[in-house]
């Protein structure tokens, strides 16, 4: 699978504009603000019906403008598939797919997978849990429907108990009702804390090898799935013991939306102890392990998008990611560098073809 | 917007406060009932008013009824060992249309759910409760929405009732009658294949 031309229409900061790619590497090159990773965006855009970096599709209208559009073929399979996704203040978002327009469009998110590994993962290792239970999540839900069906059963039914907890302090319910839903909630908590032990377990060994290579060195990295729940403690007792805390701060204050997956360097936590190329080095890992599993599952290769992925990294690291591009595990690859000449001396002293598109 | 005469207007507003209908629909509404007979407004507001004063709600069931107990609870030729669970009244004429049912009804009156802030005791669970505890029914079907709030009332119902010597049902959940497979959802298929049933001619 390929993209084989692009057109954009007042998206970010193209008023108009077309290009055409090699199904190979391209590399994206331009000064600071011309537009290199507004570029991919639009690439991951189509692919997933959404922005990486904006909230609202309304973020995305080039300044003044009140629609954009995006329009984009695909080689996959013996036909050409053409992409056509517009959004206006008038129809909202439009995805037709060869002429034909989509009713949901969350139908399109999954056909043609994309990665895109950006400086911003490194927010993955810094914040808060809520990032790195969605970075799993994602790929749980796009591996497994059931999955998907129990996480937003098991979000629901926590709403109506922060509800119940709210009201039980205002004195308008009674205690004894906390029990239906933590009796509710068990068979889905369950089941997702184990399928994301299931999962963190093979996630972990294809991670582990891309970071070995990256990082080239003896630097024993770990990444393990924390969860408030285990074989002795059921999620039920756990609603328990916590009680009188929960009904004191009119939340649930444990439970597997409070999960957390810990990212380790040498036995320490990788935020403090780990320097910002480590860090870097941790996250792209993560991000080619997520890459490999979906072409495990989905038997496509997806579109791989870098997003300034040279820098920060020493030139032994950056060596090992050009020997793994070289080496034909990725499909088409897209790569945005500021600085034109170091993105050409790399591929072209290691004889790696790429396709230079320069805005 | 400029109404011909004050009575317009008041018109207009009574029956805008109506669910679905704007202020347009309303002045439609209006100037149609002003070009029929004086007879056809008159039978309207009897009726309305009638229906207001002198239908209530059924004291065993809550159904809506026109006496103290409404026509199906005060029919002895229902089978008085049996009660239906239902939500709301219009499930009632639902569940009489598809005539395979004889026993009679309960109205909770809503469904739990604390976001809205409705909890048990602002449904009728505990005058079904009551019913149950006379001994003459044996069976309870839950005929509730199959929704998460819908799960959580029936799972609230069976917790409750679990002391009395009653069978608790619910309805199947599974394929439409008539519909191809291929358009049904993946999560009614998927309950379906666990829930299947052994072929009968």
């Amino acid at each position: 699978m390929h993209l084989r031309e692009l057109q954009l229409h007042n998206f970010k900061n193209y008023e108009e504009a077309t290009f055409t790619f090699s199904p190979g590497i391209n590399g994206i090159v331009g000064k600071n603000g011309a537009g290199k990773t507004n570029l991919l965006d639009a690439v991951y855009y189509l692919c997933m019906t959404k922005s990486a970096f904006q909230n609202t599709d309304q973020a995305n209208w080039r300044f003044g403008e009140t629609f954009f559009t995006i329009e984009g073929t695909i080689e996959h399979g013996d036909v050409p598939v053409h992409l056509h996704l517009s959004f206006s203040r008038e129809r909202g978002k439009v995805l037709k797919l060869n002429k034909k327009a989509y009713t949901k469009v969350s139908e399109h998110v999954g056909k043609f997978p994309c990665v895109l590994i950006t400086p911003n993962d490194s927010d993955l290792a810094r914040e808060g849990s809520e990032l790195r239970r969605r970075f799993f999540d994602t790929i749980l839900c796009q591996l497994n429907k059931v999955y998907l069906e129990q996480l937003m059963r098991y979000n629901r039914l926590l709403q109506q108990r922060n509800s119940l907890l709210k009201q039980i302090a205002e004195r308008r319910q009674d205690v004894s009702m906390l029990e239906i839903y933590n009796e509710q909630l068990a068979s889905p908590a369950h089941f997702i804390a184990e399928e994301r032990a299931k999962f963190t377990e093979k996630f972990l060994s294809v991670f582990l090898e891309n970071y070995r290579f990256i990082s080239c060195s003896n630097e024993v990295v770990s990444l393990t799935y924390q969860s408030a729940l285990n074989e002795t403690l059921s999620f039920v007792s756990l609603m328990q013991q916590n009680q009188s805390k929960d009904l004191a701060l009119q939340y649930t204050s444990q439970g597997i939306h409070r999960d957390d997956f810990i990212f380790e360097i040498n036995g320490n936590p990788l935020k403090k102890f780990a320097s910002q190329g480590q860090q870097k080095s941790y996250t792209i890992a993560l991000r080619l392990a997520q890459f490999e599993i979906l072409t495990q599952q989905t038997g496509i290769k997806p579109l791989l998008l870098l997003d300034d992925i040279f820098d920060k990294l020493d030139d032994e690291r950056i060596t090992q990611l050009m020997l793994l591009m070289s080496g034909g595990r990725f499909g088409q690859v897209f790569i945005t560098d500021a600085r034109p000449e170091r993105t050409e001396k790399l591929f072209y002293n290691d004889g790696i073809p790429i396709h230079m598109i320069r805005i | 917007m400029n109404y011909p005469s004050k009575l317009v207007e008041d018109a207009v507003a009574e029956i805008s406060k109506l669910p679905g209908i704007g202020k347009k629909t309303a002045l439609r509404l209006a100037l149609h009932l002003l070009k029929q007979e004086e007879k056809y407004s008159t039978q309207l507001a009897e009726a309305i008013v009638k229906l207001r004063t002198q239908t209530t709600y059924c004291q065993s069931c809550h159904h809506i009824s026109e006496s103290a107990f409404c026509h199906i609870c005060s029919d002895n030729r229902r089978d008085r060992s049996i009660i239906c669970v239902v939500e709301e009244s219009p499930d009632i004429l639902a569940i009489e249309n598809t005539g395979q049912y004889t026993g009679l009804y309960h109205v909770l009156g809503g469904i739990i759910s604390p976001i809205e802030g409705i909890g048990p005791a602002d449904l009728h669970i505990e005058s079904l409760v009551s019913r149950i505890a006379t001994g003459e029914v044996k069976e309870i079907i839950l005929a509730i929405s199959a929704t998460m709030e819908g799960d959580t009332t029936a799972f609230y119902l069976s917790k409750r009732l679990k002391n009395y010597e009653v069978k608790i049902t619910t309805l199947a959940r599974g394929l439409p009658v008539g519909s191809e497979l291929e358009y049904t959802d993946e999560v009614t298929l998927g309950r379906s294949i666990l829930a299947r049933t052994t072929y009968e001619i």
